[in-house]
């Protein structure tokens, strides 16, 4: 009788270090919240995480270059892993900043305790005694650890396992918000129902994918659909129930209806870092899925691809014309931007002569773009208020430039990103991916997205023209003056979009260089 | 001087002083508009060098060049020149500048009402800034930089109409962005086509390596129609007009001598710089279209004008029709009809100006852009009225003023090979004397009423910037030659690039018909 024997799975630590950093992070956060005095708790959840993204970046940083499958093959480091893996954490720092501001609202902007019910005796007590738990840090950094994993998950259940850790913190937080308590829960229990909706899709696709291929392993899958062995209802069934899952994280529409909901409850910081660490983690699955296991069957799925491209352009620019409330109208703008970042995805038929693939290049470029401005823009909602907490209706805004000029500007400054006006990273941005799209064939995409554009500038200027031309209401919301946690995380946002508008080569070409997967 | 690079810092002079106007204390208003003006007169004392040093005869297609990479993934360079067409319009630019400063001293502070005070030195920071914009848009030899400084030029402009202007302004700075927006998105499409067609590589946009690409034919029209439908919204031409009369009555004054002379000029620019070398073919096949826009443009713009109640509007539709002729000038494909088109942009634009500006100096002093409301002002104020008079015998193109000579060359260059086209567009001409004289017999002439009996004549200041106007205007009436010498080697350049020859003209027996280009 022989034992049997048990390999020692390999695991490669250095390639896996800004994901073990981060979840170490988040442990340690759980162990602060237990053990740390309270008075010291929010100072140095702050250092640890901040200290964490940052040791994490440098981690990303010196893998670069070093792309190998690892994990056993369950984890692909490579060009489009790491560019979006650095982008996440760079993303995470001005979420983190924005999140532990305190200066703005007594106590923050979240619940003092997420257990206590709304409006309670007990939340009284907590509110007047200015007790707040600091559980939203490691939260975050769960999440995070979750985004990092996702779009460098080489086998569809490591996929899956990521996409739940990324997921579970962010319903979680959506529930947090201080003011507005009950929409705020409700935003969080829509997001979770239909999260785990999507979830459950995606599930059943990896399934049927296992059962066509017999491996969860993409590029199993891409051996296994380029030599057409087994049922190819299994595989396109498959196929879409994964991307269903993946489009639904990403807001891409018919799957966007949760957006403008969870965005508008959840606490504002939390929604910037949704709206941009999100998108950038779910994209960079959806680029594994379809460019590594999926990539021979282009034929089949770039229709499809295209129809959600340009209903998610057109519902997130139209809809959006009829908006009222910031945070809604910002959300329906990142479902339009999810329509654009598609445009670049669909050109799979792009690649130059020095072998960078437009498609990918295109929208890892995108997506720390919009990231950045996204993120900024949430960041100045959060600082126009009046006595019942954030002023978000779009009538508060009004003439908001003659009270405050520079939040106006910077504000304005963020908008014409999103607009994509010349001298902005929005406008780089689009570049990219309607060039990616044309090259690769797409050119009545692009003109779609041209229009598209042109409508989504009316509702931004719409807001442009409140703030700077109409006369401020006698009662409307002040501009307060934040701490420099919210300053730095606007300037970063602002920062950056001005730079990747005025002198992008440096990132294009990272981008570039960073545009093939690794199988 | 070689290698001085004369246009970026004629360019970056305004752009310091704007930023220095902009950071002058609240309050130092007199000392933001002495900065302002001293600034502009910088660049104009700068484009009087240049054209001294400018070569009319060179053999190079352009001068003063500039060349940097920018961002090389995109093929997009940072690249400057100037030819003769592009020489005349940036002094119109650095002219029209200053004069407008000056124009617009009180303009500010008057134009305030009721409501709370409007910044003083941001108008003049902005006007700064849109010089900025006006120069580079017309030395840009790479065509991404064009379209970048033809999209920026707009936030400018949208500000000086929106926060500057008279009562309808926020609508007339919404729906000036909106046709612009669109034009110039239809453009990207079109930029992002013809650099896929193009050769590609580092110095794709440079318009020198554009020239000659091979283009299918159905490409080459749709690209050309991205590019023309830009430029006609612009110009703008008929029927994509109709921002125009909103945005130039809205405007204050100093904006819309800017926004007609110099902003609209880009259009018709671009339609000569870029449409036809670039898409020679496709140029040739929508000729018959465009000159029939042209055509309607000018009959229907003389027409509406003669309808106007509002001084401000009637100005703005004559430019409709003046615009008609520049077009049809253009598209006649003639050495004579470009010239005098090239020439007719100048020209339009000092009279313009000045019709604008005196305008302007009736409207601060009745309080009112209704004609209806003035009457009798020659007796009260001659220098009024007599240099309204002389501005608006220029608009009408009275032999001895400087539009006359434009005019006539467009009509003998299209006659010369579209006989009808030029003959109905002669009754345009018929129709400017109806529309200008009659405003000056409604607003001057009679007797003085209850408000018009208490007017002013016209103070240093407005002497000041009215008489280098006229100035210019009788000048060039009566000796265009030396712009001419600037513009005809360039005019023969585009000619040669498009590949047309003049029509051979049909002499009688007698031959002694002779050509009318110049005198």
């Amino acid at each position: 009788m022989t034992a049997a024997v048990f390999d020692t799975p390999s695991i490669e630590y250095r390639q896996l270090l800004p994901i073990l950093i981060v979840l170490g992070v988040a442990l340690a956060g759980v162990l602060v919240e237990a053990f740390m005095g309270r008075r010291y708790r929010h100072e140095t959840q702050l250092v640890l995480a901040l200290g964490g993204l940052v040791a994490a970046f440098v981690a990303v940083v010196a893998t670069a270059g070093d792309y190998a499958v690892v994990a056993e093959g369950s984890v692909a480091v490579d060009g489009p892993g790491l560019f979006l893996q650095g982008t996440i954490l760079l993303l995470a720092i001005p979420g983190i900043l924005t999140t532990a501001e305190r200066s703005l609202d007594t106590g923050g902007p979240f619940a003092p305790s997420g257990s206590a019910m709304p409006g309670s005796q007990h939340e009284r007590l907590l509110t007047a005694t200015g007790v707040t738990q600091t559980e939203v840090f490691p939260l975050l950094m769960f999440a995070v650890g979750g985004m990092l994993l996702f779009p460098v998950s080489n086998d569809l259940l490591t996929m899956f396992v990521a996409l739940e850790v990324l997921s579970l913190p962010l319903y979680l937080l959506c529930g947090l918000a201080r003011r507005r308590r009950l929409l705020s829960q409700e935003a969080s229990l829509k997001y979770f129902l239909l999260g785990s909706f999507s979830s459950a899709f995606f599930l059943y696709g990896v399934a049927l994918l296992y059962g066509y291929a017999g491996t969860v392993r993409l590029s199993g899958i891409a051996d296994a659909a380029g030599s057409n062995a087994g049922d190819e209802t299994l595989l396109l069934t498959g196929t879409a129930l994964v991307a269903v899952g993946l489009l639904f994280k990403v807001g891409a529409a018919p799957f966007h209806s949760w957006t403008p909901d969870v965005y508008q409850g959840a606490p504002t910081p939390i929604t910037g870092f949704m709206a941009a660490c999100t998108k950038v983690a779910a994209f960079g699955a959806l680029l594994r899925v379809f460019y590594v296991a999926l990539g021979g069957l282009a034929w089949e799925w770039q229709p499809i691809l295209w129809g959600v491209a340009i209903l998610t352009m057109v519902v997130g620019s139209v809809v959006a014309l009829t908006q009222q409330d910031v945070k809604r109208m910002l959300a329906y703008s990142s479902i339009a931007h999810a329509g654009f970042v598609l445009v670049g995805l669909v050109a799979t038929d792009s690649a130059t002569k020095d072998g960078e693939i437009l498609g990918v290049s295109s929208v890892l470029f995108y997506l720390l773009a919009y990231g950045f401005s996204t993120i900024g823009a949430f960041a100045v909602v959060t600082l126009v208020r009046d006595s019942a907490g954030e002023a978000t209706h779009l009538s508060q805004w009004a003439g908001l430039a003659k009270r405050s000029p520079l939040t106006a500007a910077v504000f304005t400054f963020f908008l014409a990103a999103f607009a994509g006006i010349p001298l902005t990273s929005g406008f780089t941005a689009k570049f990219a991916v309607f060039r990616a799209a044309w090259t690769g064939g797409a050119w009545e995409l692009v003109v779609i997205g041209v229009v598209m554009s042109a409508v989504a500038a009316f509702f931004y200027f719409r807001v442009v023209v409140l703030m700077f031309f109409s006369a401020p209401a006698p009662d409307g919301p002040t501009v307060v003056v934040p701490s420099p946690l919210t300053t730095a995380a606007i300037a970063l946002g602002a920062g950056v979009t001005l730079l990747l508008g005025v002198w992008p080569t440096q990132v294009l070409d990272l981008a570039g260089r960073a545009s093939q997967f690794v199988r | 001087m070689t290698d001085f690079p004369w246009l970026t810092t004629l360019a970056a002079v305004p752009l310091l002083g704007a930023v220095a106007v902009a950071a002058l204390p609240q309050g130092r208003d007199l000392l933001a508009k002495q900065v302002a003006l001293a600034v502009s007169l910088v660049p104009l004392a700068m484009t009087i060098w240049l054209a001294l040093d400018f070569d009319a005869n060179s053999k190079e297609m352009f001068q003063f060049t500039e060349f940097h990479e920018w961002i090389p993934q995109f093929g997009v360079s940072y690249s400057l020149g100037v030819d003769g067409i592009a020489l005349v319009l940036i002094a119109l630019a650095t002219v029209l500048t200053p004069v407008c400063i000056l124009a617009s001293w009180h303009d500010v502070e008057q134009s305030a009402i009721g409501e709370s005070r409007r910044s003083v030195k941001g108008y003049f920071a902005l006007l700064l800034l849109l010089e900025t914009f006006m120069v580079g848009v017309f030395a840009a030899t790479d065509v991404f930089l064009f379209y970048v400084l033809f999209e920026a030029m707009l936030v400018p402009m949208y500000f000086i109409i929106g926060s500057y202007g008279g009562a309808q302004r926020s609508y007339a700075a919404v729906k000036f962005l909106l046709y612009s927006l669109v034009g110039g998105l239809l453009m990207l499409a079109a930029v992002i086509g013809l650099y896929v067609s193009s050769p590609g590589g580092p110095k794709a946009f440079l318009f020198e390596n554009l020239l000659g690409t091979q283009l299918g034919t159905t490409t080459e029209r749709l690209l050309f129609l991205g590019f023309f439908v830009a430029f006609a919204i612009k110009a703008p031409l008929w029927p994509v007009h109709t921002w125009l009369p909103d945005a130039a009555a809205e405007a204050p004054p100093g904006g819309a001598v800017l926004l007609v002379g110099v902003l609209d000029k880009v259009g018709t620019f671009g339609m000569i710089r870029f449409c036809l070398p670039l898409f020679p073919d496709a140029a040739k096949w929508a000729t018959p279209v465009i000159l029939t826009l042209a055509v309607i443009g000018i009959l229907y713009g003389a027409l509406l004008a003669i309808g106007q109640t509002d001084m401000k509007r009637l100005i703005a539709y004559t430019s409709i029709s003046h615009f008609g002729f520049i077009v049809l000038g253009i598209f006649a494909m003639t050495t004579q009809g470009q010239s005098g088109s090239t020439l007719y942009m100048v020209n339009h634009g000092f009279s313009t100006a000045a019709l604008f500006l005196i305008a302007g100096f009736l409207i601060s002093r009745r309080g009112s852009r209704l004609i209806a409301d003035f009457g009798g002002v020659q007796r009260v104020a001659p220098m009024l009225a007599g240099t309204f008079l002389v501005a608006g015998l220029s608009s009408l193109a009275l032999p001895g003023l400087s539009s006359f000579v434009s005019e006539f060359l467009v009509l003998v260059g299209t006659f010369s090979r579209y006989e009808a086209a030029a003959v109905i567009a002669t009754g345009g001409i018929i129709l400017a004397s109806l529309y200008i004289l009659w405003m000056y017999q409604r607003t001057m002439t009679g007797e003085p009423n209850e408000h018009t009996s208490v007017f002013k004549d016209l103070n240093v200041r407005e002497a000041w910037v009215v008489a280098p106007l006229l100035a210019v205007i009788i000048a060039l009436g009566f000796y265009p030659k030396p712009l001419l010498d600037v513009i005809n080697p360039a005019v023969a350049r585009t000619m040669q690039q498009v590949g047309v020859t003049d029509p051979q003209p049909i002499t009688p027996a007698a031959g002694t018909v002779s050509e009318g280009a110049g005198k």
